[in-house]
């Protein structure tokens, strides 16, 4: 088994916590898992992108090939078509509906919607409004993993499982406002 | 043994702290900083190792060459061209008779994801005649970490050890082993091997030159350059040194005709694996991450028998990373198919954030250059490079730590007019003192802009090496005339004003220092948060 997940967004979206929930619960479901980052100075307000390898077997490269990703996931709309090289042609594209305008040369958002429900496989995640309802506008990320988890190889209990885990120091409250945000990711269809 | 989930740059942390090492220096730099954040980090919780950042890479490498000195373990880190700044130490440390195990990381950027070139530092520890290791996984980090010291103490050598950034910034599981316990104080007692005078140097040169062999030795039977001959296939055999490792492995089942494979590790080049590998082949295939180190010494001048694919004869891409994809062509594999937006995508580089102190000084200087006839902008290395890109496309040279000042310096003398240069508090306590003398003593004609954020923030908010408050009379020390050394503070609220004192100073025909002082917004933000939570 092996599952390859190209996940984007913009610097200072949350991407890199969004991987380490995904990551945590690989490991805690007893698979290997291999994490490439980008650090540094494309974290400014850039597009940023980390591939995230699971697998029961070895992992040798920390870059996924292109065509072979299982699943994009995406923090902002036109950061997820960016990658698009990358994903398999069975695999899904799982997006942030709401866009992060920080460039003079945006396009129509509706072009970018549409295009990426042109897709084969592809959902947006309306993750602001759920995060709102699910008690703090700064849990989208969370939103998103729980759009993404019918897809990944483990649980929504071991997501539970490493939101717990890495969000414990911040208060049960914390990590109460994440869980009901994961569940409403996992309602969207 | 316990498993950790770490980035590479953690497992060589890790390595160093179970490798006994007593002290930790080196300048933040991506994508090495990663390293000693930890290695504080660890020491602030243990209170051991002694781990502190330094003023610059030169700085931080002799302070390792005084650790080993009395006999103890040290570890340097830095980025590639850190290892420029610290090259002198790097090549005259080569020559001692190093005694406490010291090893220097150095973390390379090919693709220069956060650099201004890919320079691949095994052309230095080639240079230096020292050892090099090179991890392909988390694992091989901690392990050849571990190793680096115990080869430093063996060969009396400096050992470097060669990341890049797809490893330092990757995260996997490891295997910790045993701890190993300090050194104890043990002072090198035969000066001779420790002062580098002519006479002295030249033995310790021959000496030198005389442990090559026996290195080589040790290359030619570790582990870590493993040769694995398939007798059926006499067609092409395959080199592999650092990641390329990774992305041969990752197509190899593919490869019907499971081609021999020899994987290069450890340095200098194991030569008799490389002819070993060769009499069995008509063909070799090498993947090389970083410049093609191994290819040129293989294809040498004079014609061979072997034929040779690689970098040199664009088979494979010269500039940039290797990635699984684009050496598939070299080892005969097709392309893979891949889909392509429908709609062209507007491209979106990093920026400063939103209301970034560089941001309101650049706009000081925009401004004001925007009513003179002529000006001259040099800046420097950290976040407000990015003033460089657009909207406010500022800067007209970055080169290298510190080059803002003295290429303004150059340039002034050479004849521009208000020549201004912009360097950040780090990168100015960095290389940009030196400088300052030099503009203090030809009484230059330039303006130095000082954008003082209180922090190194492009590294992640490293705490600069001096409190900011103490700037002021660096400078005055220097004997900058104290009718232009002024402090303002970056901020829209007092734009105008900072105009006025801008176009004040621009006017002097002599020095001006401007330090503009305002704590970055992350640094701030983050302080804000460690407050709400204590």
């Amino acid at each position: 088994m092996k599952y390859d997940i190209i996940l984007s967004g913009v610097g200072g979206q949350g991407v890199l916590s969004l991987a380490s929930v995904i990551a945590s619960a690989a490991v805690e479901a007893g698979f290997k898992v291999r994490q490439s980052e980008v650090h540094g100075m494309s974290q400014r307000g850039g597009a940023v992108m980390a591939h995230m390898r699971i697998s029961d077997g070895e992992i040798y490269s920390d870059l996924i090939a292109q065509g072979t990703a299982d699943m994009i996931l995406s923090m902002e709309p036109l950061e997820s078509l960016r990658y698009l090289p990358w994903l398999a042609p069975d695999g899904i594209l799982i997006t942030s509906a709401g866009p992060l305008v920080n460039i003079p040369d945006y396009p129509e958002l509706e072009e970018v919607h549409k295009t990426i429900n042109a897709l084969p496989s592809a959902k947006l995640v309306n993750d602001r409004e759920l995060a709102k309802e699910a008690g703090s506008s700064r849990v989208g990320n969370m939103v998103i993993v729980g759009a993404a988890s019918s897809h990944l190889p483990f649980s929504m209990d071991q997501l539970k499982k490493a939101v717990a885990r890495l969000f414990f120091r911040k208060g049960e409250k914390i990590v109460e406002v994440n869980y009901k945000a994961l569940d409403l990711g996992n309602k969207v269809s | 043994m316990s498993e950790f989930v770490v980035l590479g740059d953690e497992a060589v942390a890790l390595g160093a702290i179970h490798g006994g090492v007593s002290s930790c220096y080196g300048y933040p730099g991506t994508p090495s900083t990663e390293v000693m954040e930890y290695l504080l980090e660890y020491s602030k919780g243990k209170g051991a190792p002694f781990a502190r950042w330094s003023s610059n890479e030169k700085t931080a490498l002799e302070e390792g060459l005084g650790t080993s000195f009395a006999g103890k373990r040290a570890i340097v880190t830095m980025k590639h061209v850190g290892l420029n700044v610290a090259a002198d130490a790097f090549m005259n440390g080569a020559l001692l008779d190093i005694k406490g195990g010291l090893v220097i990381v150095v973390a390379d950027d090919p693709g220069m994801h956060s650099s201004q070139n890919e320079q691949d530092s095994r052309f230095f520890a080639d240079f230096a005649k020292v050892m090099c290791l090179e991890p392909v996984n988390q694992q091989q980090a901690y392990d050849m970490t571990r190793e680096a010291f115990d080869l430093s103490e063996k060969f009396n050598i400096p050992v470097v050890v060669r990341l890049v950034t797809r490893l330092s910034h990757s995260r996997a599981s490891i295997v910790t082993s045993t701890p190993r316990a300090e050194n104890p104080l043990d002072k090198a007692l035969n000066k001779r091997d420790w002062i580098l005078l002519p006479a002295n140097a030249r033995r310790r040169w021959d000496s030198l030159l005389t442990r090559q062999k026996e290195m080589l030795e040790y290359t030619e039977f570790t582990a870590s350059n493993p040769l694995k001959i398939n007798k059926e296939n006499t067609s092409r055999g395959v080199i592999t040194t650092g990641l390329g490792y990774n992305y041969f492995m990752e197509n190899a089942s593919e490869l019907a005709d499971n081609p021999s494979h020899l994987h290069i590790g450890a340095y200098p080049i194991p030569e008799d694996k490389i002819r070993a590998l060769a009499d069995c082949v008509d063909e070799i295939v090498i993947l090389e991450e970083g410049y093609p180190f191994v290819e040129r010494l293989l294809r040498g001048l004079l014609p061979i028998s072997t034929s040779i694919k690689g970098k040199m004869d664009d088979e494979v891409p010269m500039q940039g990373e290797l990635t699984p994809d684009n050496i598939r062509p070299v080892l005969g594999l097709a392309p893979r198919t891949v889909s392509v937006s429908s709609m062209e995508l507007p491209g979106r580089p990093p920026q400063l954030c939103m209301g970034c102190p560089h941001d309101d000084t650049f706009r000081v200087i925009k401004e004001v250059q925007a009513e003179l006839d002529e000006s001259t902008v040099t800046s420097d290395i950290g976040c407000y490079a990015l003033a460089a890109l657009p909207p406010l496309e500022v800067p007209e040279t970055i080169i290298c730590m510190g080059a803002s000042i003295t290429a303004a310096k150059g340039a002034s003398e050479a004849g521009l007019n208000n020549v201004m240069a912009v360097i950040g508090d780090s990168t100015f306590l960095h290389s940009g003192l030196t400088g300052l003398v030099d503009c203090v003593s030809c009484d230059t004609d330039i303006t130095i802009i000082i954008v003082d954020n209180e922090t190194t923030a492009m590294t992640g908010g490293q705490d600069t090496i001096l409190p900011s408050s103490r700037l002021e009379n660096v400078v005055r020390g220097f004997g900058v005339e104290e009718a232009h050394l002024l402090t303002i503070p970056a901020h829209r609220k007092f734009h105008e004003e900072n105009k006025e004192k801008l176009r004040k100073e621009l006017s002097h025909k002599g020095v001006s220092v401007i330090i503009a002082v305002r704590e970055c917004v992350e640094t701030a933000r983050k302080v804000k948060k460690k407050e709400s939570a204590s």
